[in-house]
């Protein structure tokens, strides 16, 4: 049962039926989902949704699939950790990790529009599904891809770290580099979509693959137990999550899952490529597009398709941006793995880096929640953290061996043996 | 200035389903305005009420973006290759 009734442009409201259309013929504005709220507010309930397996189909109802889900039954649902240690570290008092570093099968937030994307396009008929990506969107196509027997073409921009290449070849699609920036590679992307009849899930199939971000803040409210966080930073590359979290509360407002609640949304984009932050810095709607130059190739984005409606949900929440250095991004990747156990990529390091900003400038209070998305999985970029990681000590297979390197390793260094002297 | 601009799908309706036509112009501006003589209709979906390009229009001028060229004012030489092309969505 669908509680979908069509789609609907974004600016100017014209209204479509529910087919694989990503924009608006009158004013190329992109197209939303409609849903009719009254009836999935009688539908939809705490325990109906207590009662399901843990995977983002559990809010089903809030997401536009017309059959049973055929993608991503184990995606979702992922960790809602209380972060102690790097509360501390950042001097705040209740902090959150959400994090989607785990997410099933390929380790990003993309399994959850991935999961939505291929139901739709099982749905629609298509017999091959394909994306521009800057990596993850890429490796959850091709996993989900596998996993549901369709063809599938991915389009990367070339220079991508090599765990996010094989992370894609292993499922067997075909993957195509693109001398370029990711830029590049969406704009190749979208005369192919026009060209070929495939499921593009981020071209014609955006409306319903946008659609599953919201997973990621439904549940962060259920894991809250029904409530809001006060704040929320998120990594904004493309526009596609955070816009999504914003409604994902909205809505659950909208069905009565939780009471009214504010949370504000804050941006978080590498200084290397951070033409949102420009746009909030500046106070206007309109985002001059960069060259991005960071290394946080997932959000090396310059021209984000959805930057303004990440402008407008940002404003509208009350919250704000902050960009930070590639520097400050490797220093908040080691700070999350050595707070919290957590490896995250440097999207998950700009994320953690900014709220440490945040807070530090006094933009997000000490005193209330806080959760921080963790967007992606440090074991798929580890070139960029290599040389800056301690190397391991060769030593012989002999206890001599190491005990005189253990005596090495605890003599205190002639700063701390001086400063013990004095 | 000949060149060859290739169509979208949501503006082939005004080009009779052609997905790239010729058109004339020195600039990306007067390139519109040739457009539209052809194939009236078509600038009040590339342009605003003021003129201006759409915000969810991408123009590409031999594959660069015309906002990192001159905008409308970025000159076209003979054989030039124009896209439009709508925004689309991904990254993190």
């Amino acid at each position: 049962m669908s509680f979908v009734t069509g789609l609907e442009c974004r600016e100017c409201g014209q209204e479509y039926p529910k087919e694989p259309l990503h924009v608006c013929e009158t004013c190329f504005g992109p197209l939303e989902i409609v849903y009719d709220y009254d009836r999935i507010r009688k539908a939809i309930s705490r325990e109906k949704i207590l009662s399901r397996a843990k995977n983002l189909w559990r809010y089903r109802e809030l997401l536009p699939i017309d059959g049973e889900p055929q993608a991503g039954l184990y995606s979702g649902f992922t960790p809602l950790i209380r972060a102690h240690r790097l509360g501390a570290a950042l001097g705040v008092k209740e902090l959150y990790l959400k994090d989607d570093s785990v997410n099933h099968p390929t380790f990003s937030y993309k399994d959850r529009v991935v999961s939505v994307a291929i139901s739709k396009a099982i749905e629609f008929g298509f017999d091959t599904v394909s994306c521009a990506s800057t990596g993850n969107l890429a490796n959850a196509v091709a996993a989900h891809a596998a996993k549901a027997g369709l063809a599938c073409y991915v389009f990367i921009p070339d220079g991508l770290e090599q765990g996010k290449i094989i992370g894609s070849a292993i499922y067997g699609p075909r993957t195509i580099s693109i001398k370029g920036n990711y830029d590049d590679v969406n704009r190749l992307c979208s005369e192919i979509a026009d060209k070929y009849g495939w499921a593009f899930v981020n071209v014609n199939l955006r409306p319903y693959y946008a659609e599953g971000a919201k997973t990621h803040g439904f549940e962060i409210a259920e894991q809250l137990g029904w409530k809001l966080p006060r704040h929320i930073v998120v990594a904004s590359a493309g526009g596609t999550i955070l816009p999504k979290l914003a409604k994902a509360f909205k809505e659950f407002k909208r069905v009565g899952l939780v009471e009214d609640g504010e949370c504000k949304i804050y941006a978080a984009q590498a200084t290397g490529c951070a033409p949102m932050i420009q746009a909030l810095k500046k106070g206007t709607d309109l985002i001059s597009p960069v060259k991005p130059n960071t290394i946080a190739s997932s959000i090396a984005i310059g021209n984000p398709a959805d930057g303004y409606y990440v402008l407008q949900a940002v404003r509208e929440s009350g919250g704000g941006g902050e960009s930070v250095t590639d520097e400050e991004i490797l220093d908040a990747i080691k700070l999350l793995a050595r707070t919290e156990g957590i490896f995250t990529e440097p999207a998950g390091g700009t994320e953690v880096a900014v709220t440490k900003k945040l807070v530090q400038q006094g933009k997000i209070p000490r005193d209330e929640s806080i959760v921080i998305s963790i967007t992606g999985n440090g074991y798929k970029t580890l070139e960029v953290v290599a040389e800056t990681v301690e190397k391991p000590f060769s030593i012989h297979a002999s206890l001599k061996s190491f005990d005189e390197l253990y005596l090495q390793l605890t003599q205190p260094s002639p700063e701390e043996a001086l400063a013990s002297e004095g | 200035m000949k060149v060859q601009v290739r169509v979208p799908t949501p503006l082939r309706k005004f080009t009779n389903g052609a997905d790239e036509v010729n058109a004339q112009g020195n600039n990306v501006r007067a390139l519109v305005e040739d457009l539209d003589r052809n194939f009236p209709g078509i600038k009040e979906r590339i342009c605003d009420e003021t003129g201006k390009i759409r915000r969810f229009v991408n123009v590409y001028v031999n594959g660069d973006d015309i906002r990192f060229l001159q905008n409308l004012e970025t000159a076209l030489k003979e054989g030039d290759n124009i896209s439009i092309v709508p925004a689309i969505a991904g990254g993190v």
